[in-house]
């Protein structure tokens, strides 16, 4: 008798556990493993699961090579994540692979969104429906060593402005040996960092051109502009001879040691530059044109619904991803990984364009251009071999200009069957 | 078991009318089948797997469709194809040769040095107990232009202009090709040394009662003797400078294959038609090329081993 008692209450106490259990629903995210955003997005979820209790959300990580073959393979399988991280890029290969899908526009009207985030979060809009959103963005600015400026007898509080200054600036900070070797370089040339995407959207702009049009589906920069601007970005190391490609193996590298007096690079390479301390490093906005045109590279990991998520989990994906493109969850993002805030006024507070380090980003994102990338390293590829052609091959930068246009469309072209 | 057998015996069952003989090669079949039906499931299956993937259009996220033989006319328009093709042989022509005759070479003095001659070896191999990437990282500082690159700040204390190394289309394979010969060393002089102990004292002993010089000994005697010894290592090594990828991979990460494809293997495009372009289909083209490329190899050279 007394044994049946334990048994029903041990049954009892197994039925409430599972329906507790039943009652919370539970979704997964994914994002790559890098040690600050998922701290920011543990303290975001412990966040949201306090304001509600009923959704529990686990967070699943892995290394950035294997993020997209394993998030494609295992949503085609039926697994995997109800809000995933992807790189805006990515968003055209996501939607024909039928793995995320079109954010509902009663819960995320479009007129709001493009009236609270800068103008690149349409980078994820497809006819009229937009597919994620972003909780941070990145941008580029140009670093300089003070230390470097104040030696080469430049005012460390006055940066380049323009494109011209920057060029005298890198001659006055360049250092050669006897022989003309460089061992100090003024400018980093790094088509493989940051420097396609300055060449890509900013340079071949200030030069009076366009990289493309149609959507970004048309090569146009195989013209004056983007010869100019080719020439301008070679001339660096084979007319002025300010840098060289290859120099201490990267860009970031070569500031990062103290070796160069000026690299451009994005946010995300704040954390690590923010470790130097040999010298004393400013940030300013890229510089301008003669005329005072300016222009930015910006991109962005934005957060979607995969097409796993359906009922209740769908309603919880949902209000889990409104929670991390909220205001609140921006800011925690800025503290912990240092990423600017997708959404203006979140951004752009006084305090914020303010900042020293900050604010050159910030800036930037008013005036940035988001390419949209079909393949975003074949394309990269295709920069760094227009470059080398000329700096290793000593091929005339217009042939060069041609082939490099003619293999981008290749890859666009082939990417739309 | 023996429920079974009991139950099979008591019913006149088929296992109670095989012989003995019968039994046991049932038996051993299947013991037999485990690693078999693992081997087919792994080995086999996959590979049939890529000749069909090699005919569609997969990309992982579209479904795959049928292409015909699309994926190799497209391979063989492709001039990055043709310059891989030949960087591969490249290494090979190259890589095998140099590295046999080297490690020869340091086998065969190494077989007379008595001084140390465990500790020499043991020198010798360890190359080849390091991580290709590890060792590709270094290699690719050694490389660098001054102020930092160890060769270019020797090469410029003498007064010798500094080399561009990785940065040359002409110099990068042979840079890259290095350190994959000097790493691999260790493993082919211990396979020499054994095959040079392996030859009878005795014939060594002849030539010399007959006045034969160093010179012809090794020729008549030492390297015919050798042949088992050297078509392994030309079959092993040339299978291996054929499959070359981590060494080019990792000693130019953000240009892989680079300066202008001048380094790049043809299992480095594999690599990154299917794992960057996410192009399957087109991958698993070049894979079945690859496959053949080495089958045709191999084949004529353990042809070349029979004739002995």
């Amino acid at each position: 008798m007394r044994f049946g008692h334990m048994l029903a209450s041990v049954a009892l106490g197994f039925a409430t556990l599972a329906s507790t259990g039943a009652k919370a629903v539970e979704i997964e995210y994914w994002q790559y493993v890098f040690d600050t955003r998922v701290k920011a997005m543990n303290q975001l979820i412990a966040k949201f699961q306090e304001a509600n209790p009923d959704i529990k959300v686990k967070q699943t990580t892995f290394p950035y090579a294997d993020y997209q073959t394993k998030v494609a393979a295992s949503i085609l399988a039926g697994q995997g994540p109800d809000v995933v991280q992807l790189f805006y890029g990515w968003t055209d290969n996501f939607i024909s692979g039928k793995m995320i899908r079109p954010l509902r526009a009663e819960a995320f009207p479009s007129t709001e969104i493009e009236r609270d985030f800068f103008p690149i979060v349409s980078a994820m809009k497809r006819g009229n429906d937009y597919y994620g959103l972003p909780t941070a963005v990145r941008s580029l600015a140009l670093f300089y060593n003070k230390k470097a400026f104040k030696d080469a007898g430049l005012d460390p509080n006055n940066p380049p402005k323009t494109i011209d200054e920057l060029v005298t600036a890198a001659e006055k900070t360049v250092k050669r040996d006897g022989s003309g070797n460089i061992v100090s370089a003024g400018m980093t040339l790094d088509m493989g960092g940051q420097d396609h995407q300055w060449w890509r959207e900013v340079l071949i702009r200030q030069f009076g051109g366009v990289p493309y049009t149609e959507n970004d589906t048309k090569v146009a920069y195989n013209d004056e502009a983007g010869l100019k601007a080719l020439t301008f970005y070679t001339d660096l190391q084979k007319k002025h001879k300010v840098g060289q490609a290859g120099f201490m193996d990267e860009g970031q590298a070569a500031f990062r040691a103290g070796l160069a007096a000026m690299t451009i690079d994005g946010t995300f390479r704040l954390g690590s530059f923010g470790t130097i301390k040999a010298f004393e490093w400013g940030v300013t906005e890229l510089p301008a044109n003669a005329q005072g045109l300016r222009s930015n590279y910006a991109s962005y990991f934005a957060n979607a619904i995969t097409t796993k998520a359906e009922g209740e989990k769908l309603a919880a994906a949902e209000k889990f991803l409104k929670y991390v493109s909220s205001p609140e969850a921006m800011k925690v993002w800025m503290e912990v990984v240092g990423e600017l805030p997708a959404r203006r006024d979140v951004a752009l507070t006084p305090e914020n364009v303010a900042h020293p380090v900050y604010g050159p980003f910030l800036k930037g994102l008013e005036y940035a251009h988001t390419t949209l990338f079909k393949d975003e390293a074949a394309q990269r590829q295709v920069a760094i071999d227009m470059a080398n052609r000329v700096l290793i091959g000593g091929e005339d930068p217009k042939t060069s200009l041609a082939k490099a246009a003619e293999a981008e469309q290749a890859i666009i072209d082939r990417a739309k069957r | 078991m023996s429920a079974v057998a009991y139950r099979e015996a008591a019913g006149g069952g088929l296992w109670s009318r095989m012989s003995l003989g019968q039994k046991q090669v049932l038996w051993a079949w299947s013991f037999l089948a485990v690693p078999l039906v693992f081997y087919v499931v792994i080995r086999f299956w996959p590979t049939f797997q890529a000749f069909y993937l090699s005919v569609t259009d997969w990309t992982i996220t579209k479904p795959a469709s049928f292409v015909g033989l699309e994926n190799y006319g497209r391979l063989i328009e492709d001039s990055l194809f043709w310059q891989v093709f030949r960087n591969t042989f490249l290494y090979l022509i190259l890589g095998t040769p140099i590295s046999l005759l080297i490690s020869f070479v340091v086998a065969y003095y190494l077989d007379r040095v008595r001084f140390m001659h465990s500790f020499i070896r043991a020198l010798y191999f360890l190359p080849f107990l390091t991580t290709a990437a590890a060792m590709a990282w270094v290699w690719r500082w050694f490389y660098q232009p001054v102020p930092i690159g160890v060769i270019n700040d020797l090469l410029s204390s003498f007064g010798i202009p500094q080399q561009p190394f990785l940065r040359s289309t002409s110099q990068a394979l042979p840079a890259v090709l290095a350190p994959a010969v000097w790493a691999g060393l260790g493993f082919q002089i211990i396979i020499f040394l054994a095959g040079l102990r392996a030859i009878p004292v005795t014939y060594y002993e002849a030539a010399r009662i007959d006045g034969l010089p160093e010179g012809a000994i090794l020729r008549k005697i030492t390297l015919p003797l050798l042949k088992p010894t050297l078509v392994f290592l030309v079959v092993f090594s040339s299978i291996g400078f054929l499959r070359i990828f981590d060494q080019v991979y990792n000693i130019n990460t953000n240009d892989p294959g680079g300066p202008l494809n001048s380094t790049k293997p043809l299992v480095l495009m594999i690599y990154q038609t299917a794992f960057s372009s996410y192009e399957m289909g087109y991958a698993a083209a070049q894979t079945v090329v690859l496959f053949l490329i080495l089958l045709v190899i191999s084949l004529v050279q353990l042809r070349l081993m029979r004739d002995r």
